[in-house]
């Protein structure tokens, strides 16, 4: 009933053409916009801010950056944490060394850099494939790694090889309370998630599906595969590098290389899975559900209280985390963002299903 | 869920009594301990003491002047995002907020640098963390207690000198530093260098990859370069696996001597018969033997409240480290509470206080049953390392042993260092050094 | 020269230790198709349940039978409540599946033993250098390392024998060549895929067993499967053979590559080296050294 597209009729070619093209959408996304940008700052605690909703935004950026690649060009990787670490080293040498450097400038110029190791960590995809291409991948998350804590000048000669980002001023204004941080991290990733959203629409977005889809057949019907594969190399680190830069920038404030470890690429992956292979809105999903089931697992196993020692309730988290992880596997494989679309058409014949 | 238990717990009392007058008051500390993953040994002995020394105070003492102290545990996983989080959950928790923040994570100790001063709760890193905060003008909310890593190394270089018979039999010595290649471990490579040339040693830092399960190319290396000694900088399964690989190319193990991560049971024993000689630096000892233990094993243990799982543990280095980080959090509680008034719960602010103004001198530690057990400790404004004190220990095969007393640490040398590099964070973030004559 | 054979012979036989993890890849990737990342948890988990056997009082065989039917029991269940009803999904959700039951396992090893760090020494195998090689040649060889690859050459020709001379190491390769093809003709799917990870995890057990010995037995038993795959990528993620051969140029390529090449620029290159080399070695050949060569067809 009232989620309904009859009666939308598309005059001219640019509402043909938007983004989203039913009504209904559009005010679904301009109320959730409303709601994050003015709703949640007004009445979030900092708890909620710091905590919550700030890595959940950033890592959405760095699933999205995944996405891209896996999800619509089809090309597996295991090593998105490097390329944040790369955009959050850059944008600091950036702040550090350019003096004067708009803050907005260096992430952008952050994302740049992890594009730039991003095509070059993605040439061998020209030639390999699969499971093959991701355990290569995984030598530019060790790499890179290595790099950032072997050579100092990265870190500016810190005896420890971390970094401290600098304040964070746009226009003389300084965002230092977690209000204006939530909302220059959002600010950020809606801008950019807006832009993913249109690229995947774009004739680039349509080639790197042709190439996941099958490459032989793209490349026969006349897809570069070198070009459309290492756009999607470029565009996808592009997003983890400033998804890097606001890591550092907006949520932890110092890093330090081996923070971007392994582990968070695999997070990372789990994000798409769950949240979606193929879908914007999967990324949100799943990094708010990678994000916040641990912590949700945490609080919870404290309902059991002594009953259980700590060890083996720290452990129980563990394994009910990766148990949770195969079971929506299982139920879903094609993760939240499937779910929400089932409930879009459902909806769709709501309340007169025949 | 202790905070609930001895809430409720509180309430029945004042039930049972019929007023509602008698509210005693209480002392939160959030503890963001790992129980899980690759560090799980270090995480459970470390709190495990602490909170069994809680628990020993809440007992034996009735807390600390009637404020019993009470805890909650966050898993971080040893991760730093979920630090984070442990710190934001936590920083509001009990009557007070939280009174401390110990990461005993070096990253985590990184990530909540900043957040420390915003939220006016002070961070100890014992023995690890950031080394130039000992620098208190800088970083008045983070305490790299008892030695950091540079002091530690310099009394690693006096106490080989004191083993070669002098320190002026030091030169043309050939020292190999084996290091974990990350920040940690490349930490202490300036302090060695500085020494080096100070006295007339050649150092060759040589770093292993993590996890640093294969380090046969570096003891090959080791075994090339004929060292007089090994300083070992290891973390984690790196430790064990270099005392193998020492066995396996036949250097003796009584030539390496390792940091306090790389010195406790859980990096002997999985080396089995390979670990036996093997030396380490440590600011507690290990060992049952000790008045405050024993309490522990009396009022703790034997009422089976103990927090650990495995109680043979109770003793070991890292259960040990755990009561000492239990005892000085209780002591500048205490000393907080002589300011701000005794009885009172008291803030994370008023908490920094005390932790500066602390002074556990040699008849205070008689006093807590820790003679010999830990370092004395004596804070200020400025010195937020307070000590700067090492004992070495030996692996016999089977347990620690102590080898030397306290040792002094190269302070000139360090705190010269300290302020340098203190000093260029302070420029690059526009702190401006706080005046330690004006603090009271 | 002797230092350079040294470390050649060191990684070699290095490499025979990454070998033993990789094969367990290896099988299960053949049987089903399934990059098992939870191998390097099973390797843990096995290693700490015979160890913690052992501490309960058994006797090393009884301890060896024991943990083998954890592990049989932990292949049979993992069959029944993750791959089956997964069948058909893509590569990437299966592998995904593996990372949770990694978790899983990791969260169960450490539940059930403690968080406690352990030795674990093989009776009788001392790891020291052989006397007579050090006075012959002056060149240090491990006993140790030399049992180890003695195991696993016995590991791996059992193992052949088992898939080339036995009925259910031929059913198993029919599926390993089509799954589709295999069920038409009759051969019981679910049954051989038990049997797989049954053997995978036999192999983990040996595999836990020397790592255990090595290293001591620990959380970052998990970490050794990082070590095992390069050496998939260089020998083909299909092939036995491979896994070994793999093994040795890994082993020795990261050992000389360390002692050689990483001075010059700082060292601690180990732990991506074998993957840069391993890059390159596919941009010559796609598909690893003994991978089957896949056709594209439109």
């Amino acid at each position: 009933m009232l989620y309904r597209e009859a009666g939308q009729f598309k005059a001219t070619y640019a509402e043909d053409q938007r983004i989203f093209p039913i009504r209904q959408d559009r005010i679904a996304i301009a109320l959730i916009l409303v709601f994050f940008f003015v709703l949640v700052p007004a009445f979030a605690n900092q708890y909620w801010l710091q905590a919550i909703l700030v890595p959940v935004l950033i890592f959405s950026l760095a699933a999205i950056g995944l996405n891209i690649l896996t999800g619509y060009a089809g090309q597996l990787s295991l090593g998105s944490a490097a390329f944040m670490a790369v955009g959050a080293f850059a944008a600091y040498n950036f702040m550090l060394r350019v003096p004067g450097m708009p803050i907005l400038v260096a992430f952008v110029l952050g994302g740049l850099c992890a594009a730039g190791v991003g095509i070059l960590f993605g040439l061998p995809s020209l030639r390999i494939k699969g499971f093959y291409l991701a355990v290569a991948t995984l030598a530019a998350q060790f790499f890179v790694v290595w790099a950032l804590t072997k050579f100092p000048w990265f870190s500016n000669n810190s005896s420890s090889g971390v970094i401290s980002a600098q304040q964070v001023k746009i226009l003389g204004y300084a965002f230092v309370s977690p209000e204006s941080k939530y909302l220059l991290t959002l600010a950020v990733v809606t801008v950019l998630a807006l832009a993913a959203k249109n690229l995947v629409r774009s004739s680039i977005g349509r080639s790197w599906m042709a190439i996941r889809d099958m490459d032989v057949a793209a490349e026969v019907i006349g897809f570069r595969p070198m070009r459309t594969k290492l756009s999607a190399f470029a565009i996808s680190s592009f997003y983890c590098g400033v998804a890097g830069a606001l890591y550092a920038y907006t949520y932890l404030g110092t890093v330090e290389p081996e923070g971007f470890n392994l582990d968070m690429s695999f997070k990372i992956l789990f994000m798409i899975i769950i949240g979606g292979v193929g879908s914007i809105l999967g990324s949100f999903l799943g990094a708010a559900f990678i994000v916040l089931l641990p912590i949700f697992l945490n609080i919870s196993m404290h309902v059991l209280g002594d009953a259980v020692p700590k060890g083996l309730a720290s452990n129980l988290e563990l394994i009910v985390f990766g148990g949770l992880i195969i079971f929506f596997l299982i139920v879903e494989p094609h993760g939240l963002a499937r779910l929400w679309q089932i409930g879009k058409e459902k909806l769709r014949l709501w309340p007169f299903p025949h | 869920m202790k905070l609930k238990q001895s809430a409720l717990i509180g309430l029945a009392v004042a039930a049972a009594l019929g007023t509602a007058a008698v509210q005693a008051a209480d002392q939160y500390v959030g503890l963001p301990s790992y129980r899980v993953g690759p560090y799980a040994a270090g995480g459970s002995g470390i709190f495990g003491g602490m909170i069994d020394y809680f628990q020993l105070v809440n007992a034996r003492d009735g807390g600390i002047n009637g404020v019993k102290l009470i805890w909650e545990e966050c898993e971080t996983e040893y991760n730093n995002a979920r630090g984070v989080e442990c710190w934001e959950r936590m920083k509001k928790g009990g009557p007070t907020g939280n009174t401390v923040f110990h990461p005993l994570s070096t990253g985590i100790t990184y990530s909540v640098i900043e957040k420390a001063p915003a939220d006016k709760i002070p961070v100890i890193s014992l023995g690890y963390g950031r080394t130039d905060a000992s620098d208190g003008r800088i970083f008045p909310y983070i305490f790299p207690l008892l030695t950091n890593y540079w002091s530690q190394n310099t009394a690693k270089i006096k106490f080989i000198g004191a083993k070669e018979g002098g320190m002026d039999k030091l030169k043309g010595k050939k020292i190999v530093n084996i290091y974990h290649d990350s920040a940690y471990g490349k930490e202490t490579i300036p302090v060695l260098d500085a020494q080096a040339k100070m006295y007339g040693f050649t150092v060759k830092h040589i770093p292993v990859a993590h996890p640093g399960n294969e380090q046969q190319s570096q003891w090959l290396q080791v075994r090339q370069d004929k060292p007089d000694w090994v300083i070992l900088r290891g973390w984690g399964v790196m430790n064990p696996t270099a005392l193998k690989a020492a066995a396996k190319i036949g250097f003796p193990r009584d030539k390496i001597v390792g940091v306090w991560w790389s010195g406790a049971e859980e990096d002997t024993i999985p080396a089995g018969s390979a670990a036996k000689g093997y030396i380490s630096a440590g600011f507690n000892v290990a060992g049952t033997n000790y008045p405050v233990i024993k309490d522990i094993e009396k009022h703790v243990v034997a009422k089976n409240k103990s927090n650990m799982e495995d109680k043979s543990r109770i003793g070991s280095v890292y259960y040990n480290r755990g009561v000492v980080h239990g005892i000085i959090t209780v002591e500048a509680i205490r000393k907080a509470q002589e300011k701000y008034g005794k009885g009172k719960s008291i803030t994370g602010e008023q908490m920094r206080w005390g932790i500066e103004n602390l002074n556990i001198d040699a008849a205070l530690l008689k006093k807590l049953g820790a003679e010999g057990f830990m370092p004395p400790l004596k804070m200020s404004c400025a010195n937020h390392e307070g000590s700067g004190l090492v004992k070495f220990q030996q692996w016999d095969g089977d347990k620690w042993k102590v080898l030397t007393d306290w040792i002094e640490s190269d302070q000139k040398l360090v705190r010269g260092m300290v302020e340098e590099s203190a000093a260029k964070y302070a420029k690059e973030k526009n702190i401006t050094p706080r005046d330690c004559s004006k603090e009271g | 020269m002797q230092f350079f054979f040294e470390v050649l012979i060191g990684g070699l036989l290095s490499g025979v230790m990454y070998s033993l993890v990789a094969l367990g890849f290896v099988l299960i990737y053949k049987a089903s198709g399934v990059f098992n990342f939870a191998q390097g948890a099973m390797v843990f988990f096995a290693a700490l349940t015979f160890v913690g056997v052992m501490e309960l009082g058994a006797p090393f065989a009884l301890a060896l039978v024991i943990t083998f039917l954890a592990m049989v029991v932990l292949g049979v269940v993992t069959e029944k409540f993750v791959l089956r009803p997964l069948v058909n999904q893509p590569q990437i959700t299966l592998f995904m599946a593996t990372i949770g039951l990694a978790f899983l396992i990791e969260g169960l090893a450490q539940g059930v033993w403690g968080a406690s760090v352990r030795g674990l020494e093989i009776p009788g195998i001392q790891d020291e250098p052989i006397q007579w090689a050090m006075d012959q040649w002056g060149i240090g060889i491990s006993r140790f390392d030399l049992f180890a690859a003695g195991v696993s050459a016995v590991l791996v020709s059992v193992l052949a024998v088992f898939f080339n001379k036995t009925r259910v190491g031929r059913a198993l390769r029919a599926v390993a060549d089509d799954h589709q093809a295999a069920l038409a003709i009759g051969i019981p799917l679910q049954n051989i895929w038990r049997i797989v990870w049954a053997v995978a995890g036999f192999v983990a057990l040996v595999a836990g067993l020397m790592w255990g010995a090595r290293n001591g037995v620990q959380f970052a038993l998990t970490f050794v499967a990082l070590k095992a795959l390069p050496v998939l990528i260089i020998g083909g993620f299909e092939s036995v053979a491979g896994a070994i051969v793999g093994g040795l140029i890994i082993g020795a390529a990261e050992k000389l590559g360390e002692v050689y090449l990483g001075p010059m620029v700082g060292g601690g290159i180990e732990g991506w080296f074998p993957y840069v080399m391993a890059l390159l070695f596919l941009l010559v050949r796609p598909e690893g050294l003994f991978g089957e060569r896949h056709i594209d067809r439109v």
